[in-house]
């Protein structure tokens, strides 16, 4: 009776994992940097995102290479220095999401707790945000603050006064059902 | 219905907790995985091979994105064996000024002067292969065409024609990882008047060159051309450079020793006339400072409804 029991759970558990998931169809994710000499954003349109409203779970993960800048130099410097996204490629987020009322069909002030990487660091965040639910769509929207240091990015001292020490990054994503 | 003897019961317990604990952390991650499985390893074109346009005296496979422009100021002092009267060459200076317009990510044109020789050059440079991350193609291929007119003040008057000389160029490099790039080039230069009578017109070279990083913004370089059949008759060289780029921001910044005192291809190539062995040996440097002047396509917008 147990072993049938066992095998039950554990053959249905993956049934629940991929129950209710939402996939981006949009996304748009930004950074800025505020510094006394320039300020410096970057936009990308090609990162993906999967939302379980089962589980409450959330994921994102962002090509760094499709960052565009107003200045193609400062593109390379990003990817070649800064970022070395030839060996971290991608930043992603996996993480839960808190405070979020399921039946609720108003948008709602929710937090996601879980891991943040960004080249090739992983920390443990937690981030705030907005999600509107629709019919069958979800909205997210997020504002957070990435400090370089905590991501072992290093800004050389001769741009220092070129590039701030935190970085504010925004996240939206339009999700539908999968 | 038998029964299960307790030990075995707790190793069944056990076993489907553990079972489960894998489970639920796979649920935690399945999500990121999925997202990976679905970007797909993509065949980019490698950036950076080189930090510059430049790799000391002689051009790298690089051309900068559509509408910038690098403002180019090189300069090689005299030679360091010229002894203290002449302050080991620190008292000499030749310069070659240099404005280059990137048309397209893969068209280069640019113009220089260069005081040696009072010489105007103007150059094409173009992409025409791209090397590819994740087994794409191997390689980037770029072909470079130079011409120069040397404007000095001769004893006798020479036609424009006889001030000309054309250099072609084929330049090969493999980016073999983020610090390790090399280069291959195949060069024919022409000269439509030669000094003296055994003095070839068309001198075929091959260089080789190559960089490797010491740090995220600095790397170190070298450049040799072997010429196949100039003149030994004068004193010629091939030209060997050794330099550290250094790279701040907008600036590339490029400092070292060469034998060789042109700062164009048909000068530094063919035309070289200290041993770097003997210690002819001019200390230098490149100072390149790009400007966007253009920018191709528009920032993304965010989506409505936020």
């Amino acid at each position: 009776m147990n072993k049938t029991f066992f095998l039950l759970i554990v053959l249905t558990f993956p049934i629940f994992c991929f129950a209710q998931k939402y996939k981006s169809i949009k996304s748009y994710v930004r950074f800025y940097s505020e510094a006394p000499v320039e300020n410096i954003e970057a936009v990308n349109t090609k990162s993906t995102s999967i939302f379980d409203a089962g589980s409450k779970r959330i994921a994102f993960s962002v090509p760094i290479r499709d960052f565009y800048f107003a200045k193609a130099l400062m593109q390379e410097h990003f990817n070649e220095n800064y970022m070395e996204s030839e060996k971290y490629p991608t930043a992603t987020f996996s993480g839960q999401i808190v405070g979020l009322d399921p039946n609720s069909s108003a948008t709602q002030q929710v937090k996601a707790e879980g891991k943040l990487s960004i080249h090739g660091v992983e920390k443990d965040v937690v981030i705030e945000g907005e999600l509107k639910p629709g019919e069958n769509y979800i909205k997210v929207k997020s504002k957070f603050m990435v400090k370089l240091e905590d991501y072992n990015i290093k800004v050389p001292s001769i741009v220092t006064y070129n590039i701030s020490e935190i970085i504010e990054v925004t996240v939206l994503f339009d999700y539908a059902k999968l | 219905m038998r029964k299960i003897n307790p030990n075995s019961r707790r190793i069944l317990f056990s076993i489907g907790i553990l079972l489960l604990f894998n489970l639920s952390t796979m649920a935690q991650d399945d999500l990121l995985e999925m997202l990976e499985e679905e970007q797909e390893p993509e065949s980019t074109p490698v950036s950076a091979t080189f930090k510059s346009t430049r790799i000391i005296n002689g051009h790298s496979i690089e051309t900068r994105k559509a509408g910038s422009m690098e403002v180019i100021i090189q300069h090689r002092f005299g030679r360091i064996n010229s002894g203290i009267e002449n302050f080991f060459g620190l008292d000499e200076a030749y310069i070659r000024i240099g404005l280059d317009f990137s048309l397209t990510d893969k068209l280069t044109v640019g113009i220089g002067r260069s005081s040696e020789k009072a010489t105007y050059d103007g150059f094409l440079k173009y992409k025409f292969l791209e090397q590819k991350s994740n087994g794409g193609f191997p390689f980037t291929a770029t072909a470079f065409f130079s011409a120069a007119s040397d404007t000095r003040d001769r004893p006798v008057e020479v036609d424009f024609k006889h001030t000309l000389s054309y250099v072609g160029e084929i330049l090969i490099a493999r980016k073999f990882s983020p610090g390790f790039s090399l280069q291959m080039m195949p060069v024919w230069v022409h000269r439509n008047l030669v000094e003296t009578p055994e003095d070839v017109n068309d001198v075929f070279a091959l260089g080789i060159a190559g960089r490797q990083k010491i740090s995220r913004r600095s790397a170190l370089t070298f450049e040799y051309y072997y010429q196949f059949n100039n003149t030994t008759d004068s004193p010629n060289y091939n030209s060997i450079g050794l330099g550290i780029d250094i790279e701040t921001g907008g600036h590339v910044f490029q400092i070292h020793v060469t034998n060789s005192r042109g700062m164009i291809e048909k000068e530094f190539i063919a035309d070289t006339d200290g041993d770097f062995w003997d210690g002819d040996i001019h200390i230098g440097f490149n100072l390149i400072r790009v400007f966007q002047l253009k920018r191709d396509g528009k920032p993304p917008k965010p989506m409505e409804g936020y």
